[in-house]
């Protein structure tokens, strides 16, 4: 049939990413502390998404010029991450140095 | 107009075949929509993880959101690619039925996937999440957790249409080649939604 692609083992990819969703529920449980926590979810998370489009969204057989439409999204938003951080870093700055309303002293 | 002119206005028009996806020009048009919207989601998600890291008092989001029911949705999402994909497999293969079944059981994950957010949006605001505040820290944890999880929730239930809609393509056309596209389109919709929710289960529920 006209623009068929070949058919990968869907059924693979169904358990590899259910078991990778598995494998995602467990680190949350890991006394790592949060940033290898955190580092090692966000890997899983975009392996997981990768293989979604590779495999489901077929991205795999297409052209070049398609797989660079697809990804330009990831590298804006993680531009967009650089762009938000020094704003960050400086409200953080900012609210460091306000007193909590707990420690105010109580009304009498 | 000559009958040589007839011949090639359509091709001055346009050229016949997409030259990235021969397949279908609305092949190309579902990638370049779904680039454009993976950018608002990737915004949202850029965003959410600022206002996180600026705030002081951010609640627990595995705490207070709970991942057990989220986790299942996700299972049911990954269910839902594969019965998708069967679809257009089985479509390939001339098999008119089997392909309605297998998008029928794809719009029906999608449903479900609705539905166990509805309860859990439920379940959230009679604990307290509301849009503009909670009993558990930064206010807008409940504003960014309605908005980026509605913005997706409202995405599955424009692809649960799509699909039925779909379903009816499938139906009217006799020849199964003459829906191919339409199936391969929509499948491409369906696991872009699946493939955000993937990033939105990580970081708005496990981190």
């Amino acid at each position: 049939m006209a623009g068929e692609h070949k058919h990968p083992n869907y059924m693979a990819i169904f358990w590899l990413l259910a078991v990778l969703t598995a494998v995602e529920l467990s680190v949350v449980f890991l006394p790592f502390g949060k940033m290898i926590n955190g580092t090692l979810l966000c890997a899983l998370a975009v392996g997981k998404a990768a293989v979604v489009a590779m495999y489901f969204m077929h991205l795999k057989f297409e052209t070049r010029t398609l797989g660079l439409i697809a990804i330009t999204p990831l590298a804006i938003a993680t531009l967009l991450v650089f762009v938000i951080l020094p704003d960050a870093f400086f409200v953080d700055h900012k609210t460091a140095t306000v007193k909590p309303a707990a420690e105010a002293p109580a009304k009498h | 107009m000559s009958q040589a002119a007839a011949h090639a206005a359509p091709h001055a028009v346009e050229p016949a075949e997409s030259p990235l996806t021969p397949e279908s020009w609305g092949k190309l048009g579902m990638w370049i929509f779904l680039a454009g919207d993976a950018v608002g989601f990737g915004t949202l998600l850029a965003a959410y993880g600022g206002m996180r890291a600026t705030s002081a008092d951010w609640p627990n989001p595995g705490q207070q959101l709970g991942i057990t029911l989220t986790a299942l949705m996700t299972f049911l999402l990954i269910c839902s690619s594969v019965t998708m994909v069967k679809a257009l497999e089985w479509l390939g293969k001339g098999d008119r039925g089997k392909c309605k079944m297998f998008l029928f059981f794809t719009a029906l994950g999608g449903a479900i996937f609705v539905s166990c957010q509805a309860y859990e949006w439920t379940h959230l605001i009679h604990r307290g999440l509301h849009i503009d505040g909670n009993p558990w820290g930064a206010a807008l944890f409940g504003t960014t957790f309605f908005i980026i999880t509605g913005f997706h929730g409202m995405h599955v239930t424009g692809g649960v249409i799509y699909l039925l809609s779909v379903i009816g393509v499938v139906s009217r056309r006799p020849d199964p080649a003459a829906s191919y596209n339409v199936v391969e389109i929509v499948g491409l919709y369906w696991h872009f939604v699946d493939l955000v929710w993937i990033m939105v289960f990580t970081f708005m529920y496990l981190l």
